[in-house]
């Protein structure tokens, strides 16, 4: 090992491409989405699809490693930087279009990380066929949000018909209508619902089913009206008796005394977390560019190297954007190329996630207020990115309890000794 | 590629200078406070353990190349084991790092090997000023050409072991431009403070006032100069480095206080208000740390924007070591006000960073 930051020649490259999409499919209509919400853009949804299948990486935007060719040298693996990377990227672009990128989503990535060999082939080849398809995670409810241990939806065995069925209400589901609602344009997708099969059991009965798309008894009743992220559907899913096949649920089907089933689900957020942070430094990154372009044609011009006594107060301001900013980056990095390394980051990734929920709030905030009427006017996107940036601070783990988890690694307490 | 991860040879100076910084700078941090010096021994000693000779060529009676990423994680760890101590031990490196750097084939050799084979010898570098805004790229005190020689006039302060220097670069303004100066002790028109500063942290480094009054000295590089953006990022990304150090520290004090002290029943880092303190001290801490890392290695690699780096991880890491000072004596309550414990002396040092520039160079 060593310290080295030198941007690795299969990403750099990948940017480039990302940066034309950007530019082109998701920049030109960003305003047009966030004012019309809910809205699908299907040339995004088409083209990102018809790109990842022809680039091999069906599944959506996930960890793939390039083929070496023969002869190269083995080179470690990057799957994790390169997705990071691409989400920062395409949240520059948009981020609300990024959260609708066609693929298994958390869907497919609580099946890969607890599913059984023959679950993945059955629940996620669906990804590389010829429409876009979509899944989602179900855990949130009304009355559990960071305390997933207080999730009330049930699954009873039937063992007459061999099937789960499920009783619970669900909020908060991202991309819960595209993975669930049937569109022509659309393969059929499912979500992974959060259910205790033995509520005595606490956490260690906690466990994640496969709802395929139409199931009978389950429903989208609602999609929220947010403040940002507006393109990206937010779903309300009810479920009453609603039956699903044995074979869908991912992990034991029994309770023994033990916590596996809800460390699955911890276990996906050490890997999602530093991409929760990637995606909010690519709004941040896009406010601050604009910040710095229009700072420089009203003649305003950073004076990087003088002592805080010379600098004004935009240069200040800038300056401390910028460490933030990149800071945070090398953080979600670091996360991420540690899971590519098969390193333990439960520490880093939550560290990312509390950084870059910090900044990219604080310096989309300080962009608009730096430019004023400007910054306010929804004319331009810095309105709408001052929005968007916000929600990084609050899901997949809010700042504090991604600060919690920091403070039980560092401290060596566990749960009951923090709480 | 990226990576995070020191290679073997480097982790295995880290665990060198740790086992230094923590058995031997630590324990002596508060009595070489109070007393105003540090024995020469435990200087010796961190000396010995050969950082700026692995820095040197072996043409110059080193056995290594300079790597900006290895002395920072040495410089960290140096200086988790006491500020005043660290800048002592690697004070040579004042006056050797920027002859390396930007001296010429003569000045390299007159001075290098002599004070890479030797012991710890008081060589020095000059660059601070008495004003509010001190900028190292708009110097008062000022260098004429003056035939083949140049004339210093000026003042500067907090020059560390001055009063014994054998020799030490003086930086001045040169035209518009900062440039560095080799002066002899024995230069006629040099005059050194009798008493040492008196300052808010720092005080076991002995430094001093430096007048210069038509010093005729050489201009470092020899006539054609040299880059002193390299010296100034190299400085930059030095202090940053050792405030990484005085920050780890203080956040090491406090964590293993927090586990100590009972309140309600409880030891107080179980209460969310100090555990979140904790945890957001490690995350600036961290963030700081890979801005600085990267910083340095851009320096190694010769990239472009090197010198904004180095001045971004040095105004980042000033802020974030204040921060986490305070907050370490903060969490230690009345007992961290008391100077018996260590976290006070640490949140004095952590206020010093961004005035003190020019102390540490890698």
């Amino acid at each position: 090992m060593t310290i080295e930051f030198e941007t690795p020649k299969p990403i750099v490259q990948m940017n480039a491409m990302l940066k034309t999409v950007a530019e082109n499919m998701m920049r030109s209509t960003s305003r047009e989405m966030d004012e019309n919400e809910h809205a699908i853009p299907w040339d995004y949804v088409e083209f990102m699809h018809t790109a990842m299948r022809s680039m091999g990486g069906g599944g959506g935007l996930t960890v793939t490693e390039g083929k070496p060719k023969e002869g190269d040298e083995k080179r470690p693996p990057l799957g994790y930087q390169k997705l990071a990377s691409q989400i920062e990227m395409l949240a520059w672009g948009d981020v609300g279009y990024y959260l609708i990128t066609p693929g298994g989503g958390l869907g497919a990535a609580a099946v890969a990380a607890a599913g059984s060999p023959e679950q993945k082939e059955r629940f996620l080849a669906r990804f590389n066929d010829d429409k876009p398809t979509y899944a989602a995670m179900c855990m949130t409810e009304p009355g559990a949000g960071s305390d997933t241990s207080a999730i009330r939806a049930r699954a009873v065995l039937d063992e007459k018909t061999n099937e789960w069925v499920i009783n619970g209400e669900k909020i908060f589901v991202t991309g819960g209508d595209k993975s669930f609602n049937e569109y022509e344009k659309l393969g059929k997708g499912f979500i992974v619902v959060w259910a205790s099969i033995d509520p005595s059991a606490g956490r260690s009965g906690m466990r994640a089913f496969v709802v395929e798309s139409g199931t009978p008894g389950v429903k989208v009743t609602k999609l929220e009206h947010k403040l940002g992220i507006r393109a990206s559907d937010t779903a309300s899913i009810s479920l009453v008796d609603a039956r699903v096949p044995f074979e869908n649920v991912l992990g034991k089907p029994t309770v023994e005394k033990t916590t596996t089933g809800f460390k699955g689900a911890m276990a996906t957020f050490d890997a999602t977390r530093p991409l929760v942070a990637a995606s909010g430094i690519g709004v941040a990154r896009a406010a601050l560019e604009f910040l710095k372009e229009k700072l420089a044609e009203n003649g305003v011009e950073i004076r990087y190297g003088l002592p805080r006594t010379k600098l004004t107060s935009i240069e200040k301001d800038v300056i401390d954007m910028e460490i933030q900013l990149r800071s945070a980056w090398l953080l979600t990095l670091k996360a991420v190329w540690m899971a590519d390394n098969k390193k333990s980051n439960a520490l880093e990734s939550s560290m990312s996630k509390v950084r870059a929920g910090d900044v990219v709030t604080k310096i989309t905030q300080k962009a608009v207020e730096i430019m004023g009427p400007l910054g306010y006017s929804r004319e331009f996107l810095l309105e709408k990115w001052f929005r968007d940036a916000k929600i990084t601070d609050i899901y997949e783990g809010t700042g504090q309890i991604n600060r919690l988890v920091v403070a039980r690694q560092i401290l060596g307490y566990t749960g009951a000794e923090l709480r | 590629m990226y990576s995070f991860e020191p290679n073997e040879e480097q982790q295995m100076l880290i665990d060198a200078v740790g086992k230094y910084a923590a058995n031997d700078l630590r324990p002596a941090a508060h009595d070489a406070e109070e007393s105003h010096a540090l024995p020469p021994k435990l200087i010796n000693k961190g000396w010995e353990l050969g950082l700026l000779q692995a820095s040197t060529p072996e043409a110059y009676g080193g056995f290594g190349d300079r790597s900006a990423v290895t002395n920072v994680l040495a410089v960290e760890e140096m200086a988790f084991g006491d500020l005043a101590g660290a800048l002592a031990v690697m004070n040579p490196s004042l006056f050797a790092t920027p002859i390396l750097l930007g001296g010429s084939e003569e000045q390299k050799q007159e001075y290098l090997t002599k004070i890479i084979e030797g012991a710890w010898a008081p060589y020095t570098g000059a660059l601070i000023e008495y004003s509010f805004n001190f900028d190292p790229n708009e110097l008062k005190t000022t260098a004429k050409a003056e035939g083949n020689a140049y004339v210093l006039n000026g003042e500067k302060v907090f020059v560390p072991f001055a009063k014994d220097a054998e020799a030490l670069i003086v930086y001045a303004n040169l035209n518009g431009v900062t440039q560095g100066f080799i002066v002899k002790k024995e230069a006629v028109g040099l005059s050194i403070s009798a008493e040492c500063e008196k300052l808010m942290g720092i005080n076991a480094l002995p430094m001093y006032r430096v007048k210069l009054e038509n010093v005729t000295a050489e201009r470092l590089g020899g006539a054609s100069g040299h880059d002193f953006g390299l010296i100034l990022a190299s400085m930059r990304i030095a202090s940053a480095a050792a405030a990484l150090g005085v920050a780890k520290s203080s956040l090491d004090y406090a964590k293993n206080y927090a586990k100590e002290r009972d309140a309600f029943g409880v030891k107080i880092a179980q209460k969310q208000a100090v555990a979140f303190m904790l945890a957001e001290m490690a995350v600036e801490l961290e963030s700081m740390r890979l801005l600085t890392w990267e910083a340095a290695w851009k320096l190694d690699n010769g990239k472009e924007d090197a010198a904004t780096s180095a001045y971004l991880a040095f105004t980042g890491a000033s802020d974030m070591v204040m921060m986490v000072t305070d907050r370490g004596v903060q969490i230690y309550g009345g007992h961290g006000y008391i100077r018996e414990n260590p976290v006070e002396l640490l949140m004095r040092n952590g206020r010093g960073f961004l005035m003190l520039l020019g102390l540490a160079i890698v």
